[in-house]
C-alpha cells in the first residue's frame, strides 16, 4: 500500500509499504478516505519531539472504511464508515474510565506521561498513522464512531482532533458569560477555539498570530477582533489596553513549540533545542491574562522543559489548565453542534490533496503557501 | 481516592478531617470524572495483552507494559544502540529525552544509507516539498537558489585563496621531515 514514510526533518515521502494486520483481538484495520495533516504533525516534521523513527507513518486525525474487526470487536462491521479519534484509549484503565481518553496507561510502552496517538513518534506509542491506504486501530471497540447518514465525512475528518481540541481549549478557560477571551494562534486549532468561545458565553474573542491570510479567516469565521502580532510592541501592554487596563479573564495557547515571534526563544528551543520549542506564546498568555485569570494550553510542546514566567503564575493567581483533547468524552455533544449548524467544521479545509503528493503537502503547510488553512490527503481517492 | 496501600496514618483519627471539604472546588471538572475513579491503583481489568514480536522499549516509569503498542520501525542500528540507552533513564531526566533527539539525527543518517543500499538515491528537493514551493514561491525560491549560489562561490573563493596560503606555509614544513 502507499504510505507516508518520514525521513528525516522536513522530509516525507509517500513509499509503498506492507498493509497492516490484526495484532490484537480488539484490532481492526480500516481504509482510510480522508486523513489531516496537523500542526502537530509540523513538530513531528520540523524534528522537535524526541524518538521520532525514520520510517515512520504520521497522521491522526482520519476517517476510513473498515474492513477487518478482531475477534473482540463486536460494535464496528466492515464497510463501516467511521472518524477515528486521534487518541489511542482502552476505555478500562484508571484514567480512561474518568473520561481522560487522552491520558490512557495501557496504550503508550514509551511514555507515561501521553497516551498513545496514531503516527505521532514512539514518544506516544510508535503507531504507524492514518496518512496511508489503510491503518491499524487498536482498541477498536472504544475510539472510533460510525459518521452519521447526514454528515459529510470531510466534517467527520474534522472531528478527530481540531474541533474537539478546539472545543476543548475554550472549555479548559473555564469562561462564563462576558468574559473576554484571547487566542493566541490563528491555525486550525485557534480559529475552532475563537469560535467554541462564543458557544461558552464569551464577551469578546480576540485572536493574535502574524499571519494576515489566517487572520482574515478568523474575523469572518469566529468572529473574532484580529490583531498581527508583528504591528505589535509588547504583547502584554497591548491586551491590558485593549482591557480597560487589567487584562483578559481567559488566555488560550493554541500555538505551542514551534512559535515565531521570540528570536531568543527561536534560537534557544528550535535550533538548539535546549528548550522544548519555543514558549513565547504561552509566556505571552501568561503576562497578559487578569490576575486571578485562566491561561488554558492546547499548543504541544517537547517533555524536556521551557522558560515560562512561573513567578508571575504565582503571583498573579493564574490557574492553567491544559491537555491533549480527550476526543471521545466530546464527540457526542461536538456532533450536536454541528448538526445545529453551530460549528461549520470543513470551511476550515483549503486544499485537498491525493496521497501521492504528501511531500507537497506537508512543505505548504509548513510555509503557510497558498494561504493554507488546513490540508487533507485524499488516500485511495477520497472512496 | 486515597491510595490505600501505602496509607500509614487514618485519615478519620485525624482532629478536622475534611470539615472544609467542597466537592465543587474541583478544578479537574469538567475533564475528570471522578465518579469514574478506579479505587486501587493498577488493578483495573486489562485489555488482553498483544504479543510482542518486535522490540519495544519501555518507560522506566511503568512497572509493567501497557497492554497494546505501535509497531512501526523497531530500534535498529547505531540509533538504536542509542534508543536503548536512552530507555535506562525516566521521562524525568533530561539524559533521556536529549538521547533520543541524538538518535534521531543519527537515524536520519542511518535512513539515507538504507535507501541508497537498496539502490535508491533520495531525491532530496521532493521530499521537501520543493515542487510547492516552486508552484506557491517562485520568487522566493529562486532568491534562495540565487543566495545560497553566491554563498558557495564566495565560500569556494574564499577557500581557494586559503588553500593558496596554505600550500605556502606548509612546504617548509614537508621540508623539515
Ligand atoms: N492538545 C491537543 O489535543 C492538540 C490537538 C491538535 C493540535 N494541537 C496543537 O495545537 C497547536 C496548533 O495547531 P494547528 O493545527 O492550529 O497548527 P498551525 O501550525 O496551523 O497553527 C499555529 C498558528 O500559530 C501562529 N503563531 C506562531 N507563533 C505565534 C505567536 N507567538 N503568537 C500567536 N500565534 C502564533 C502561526 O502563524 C500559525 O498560524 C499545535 O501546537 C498543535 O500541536 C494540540
Ligand atoms: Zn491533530
Ligand atoms: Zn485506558
Amino acid at each position: 500500500m502507499l504510505a507516508a514514510d518520514y525521513r528525516g526533518p522536513h522530509r516525507v515521502r509517500a513509499s509503498s509499504k506492507p498493509e497492516p494486520v490484526i495484532r490484537h483481538p480488539r484490532d481492526a484495520i480500516v481504509r482510510v478516505t480522508r486523513s489531516c495533516v496537523c500542526g502537530s504533525d509540523l513538530h513531528l516534521y520540523h524534528g522537535l519531539v524526541p524518538d521520532t523513527r525514520i520510517g515512520m507513518t504520521f497522521g491522526h486525525e482520519f476517517c476510513g472504511i473498515v474492513e477487518e474487526v478482531g475477534a473482540e470487536v463486536t460494535n464496528l462491521k466492515p464497510g463501516d464508515h467511521v472518524l477515528v479519534p486521534f487518541n489511542i484509549a482502552c476505555g478500562q484503565c484508571h484514567f480512561c474510565k474518568q473520561g481522560l481518553f487522552g491520558n490512557c496507561h495501557e496504550s503508550n510502552p514509551q511514555a507515561t506521561a501521553v497516551g498513545g496517538i496514531f503516527g505521532y513518534s514512539h514518544t506516544a506509542g510508535g503507531y504507524d498513522g492514518g496518512q496511508a491506504e489503510y491503518v491499524r486501530v487498536p482498541y477498536a471497540d472504544v475510539g472510533p464512531t460510525l459518521i452519521p447518514d447526514w454528515m459529510d465525512p470531510d466534517d467527520a475528518v474534522m472531528l478527530t482532533d481540531v474541533v474537539p481540541t478546539g472545543y476543548q481549549a475554550a472549555e479548559m478557560g473555564g469562561i462564563q458569560m462576558g468574559d473576554t477571551v484571547v487566542v493566541f494562534g490563528a491555525g486550525p486549532v485557534g480559529i475552532m477555539a475563537a469560535r467554541c468561545a462564543w458557544l461558552f458565553g464569551a464577551g469578546r474573542v480576540i485572536v493574535i498570530d502574524h499571519l494576515d491570510y489566517r487572520l482574515d479567516f478568523a474575523r469572518r469565521y469566529a468572529p473574532a477582533e484580529v490583531y498581527n502580532f508583528q504591528a505589535i510592541d509588547d504583547m502584554a501592554v497591548f491586551i491590558k489596553k485593549q482591557t480597560d487596563g487589567l487584562g483578559a479573564d481567559v488566555c488560550i495557547d493554541a500555538v505551542g513549540g514551534d512559535a515565531s515571534g521570540s528570536g531568543v526563544r527561536t534560537v534557544l528551543g528550535k535550533k538548539m533545542k535546549l528548550e522544548a520549542g519555543s514558549a513565547i506564546a504561552l509566556h505571552w498568555a501568561i503576562n497578559s491574562v487578569k490576575k486571578g485569570g485562566v491561561v488554558s494550553i492546547v499548543g504541544v510542546y517537547g517533555p524536556t522543559g521551557n522558560m515560562i514566567p512561573i513567578g508571575n503564575v504565582l503571583n498573579k493567581g493564574i490557574t492553567i489548565r491544559a491537555n491533549q483533547a480527550s476526543v471521545k468524552r466530546l464527540l457526542p455533544r461536538l456532533i450536536e453542534h454541528v448538526r445545529e449548524g453551530r460549528i461549520d467544521p470543513k470551511a476550515l479545509i483549503t486544499h485537498r490533496i491525493p496521497l501521492e503528493e504528501i511531500s507537497d503537502a506537508y512543505h505548504m503547510f509548513s510555509a503557510k503557501l497558498d494561504d493554507c488553512i488546513k490540508p487533507v490527503l485524499y488516500p485511495n481517492g477520497g472512496r | 481516592m486515597a491510595q490505600k496501600s501505602r496509607q500509614m496514618i487514618d485519615p478519620a483519627e485525624v482532629n478536622g478531617w475534611g470539615v472544609d471539604a467542597d466537592p465543587r472546588n474541583d478544578p479537574t471538572y469538567p475533564m475528570r470524572n471522578r465518579a469514574g475513579d478506579t479505587k486501587g491503583g493498577m488493578d483495573w481489568d486489562r485489555p488482553p495483552l498483544q504479543r510482542a514480536d518486535i522490540e519495544v522499549l519501555r518507560s522506566m516509569e511503568y512497572n509493567r507494559r501497557p497492554a497494546v503498542f505501535g509497531t512501526s520501525s523497531a530500534p535498529s542500528g547505531i540509533s538504536g544502540m542509542v534508543r536503548r540507552a536512552a530507555f535506562g533513564y525516566s521521562e524525568s531526566d533530561w539524559r533521556h529525552w536529549l538521547m533520543l533527539l541524538g538518535a534521531d539525527r543519527i537515524n536520519m543518517v542511518e535512513g539515507i544509507v538504507e535507501d541508497l543500499s537498496r539502490g535508491h538515491v533520495p531525491n532530496l528537493p521532493a521530499e521537501m516539498g520543493m515542487g510547492a514551493e516552486w508552484r506557491h514561491n517562485r520568487d522566493g525560491l529562486v532568491r534562495k537558489l540565487a543566495i545560497g549560489a553566491g554563498v558557495v562561490v564566495v565560500a569556494a573563493a574564499l577557500w581557494g585563496r586559503k588553500d593558496h596560503h596554505r600550500s605556502h606555509a606548509r612546504r617548509p614544513l614537508r621540508r623539515l621531515r
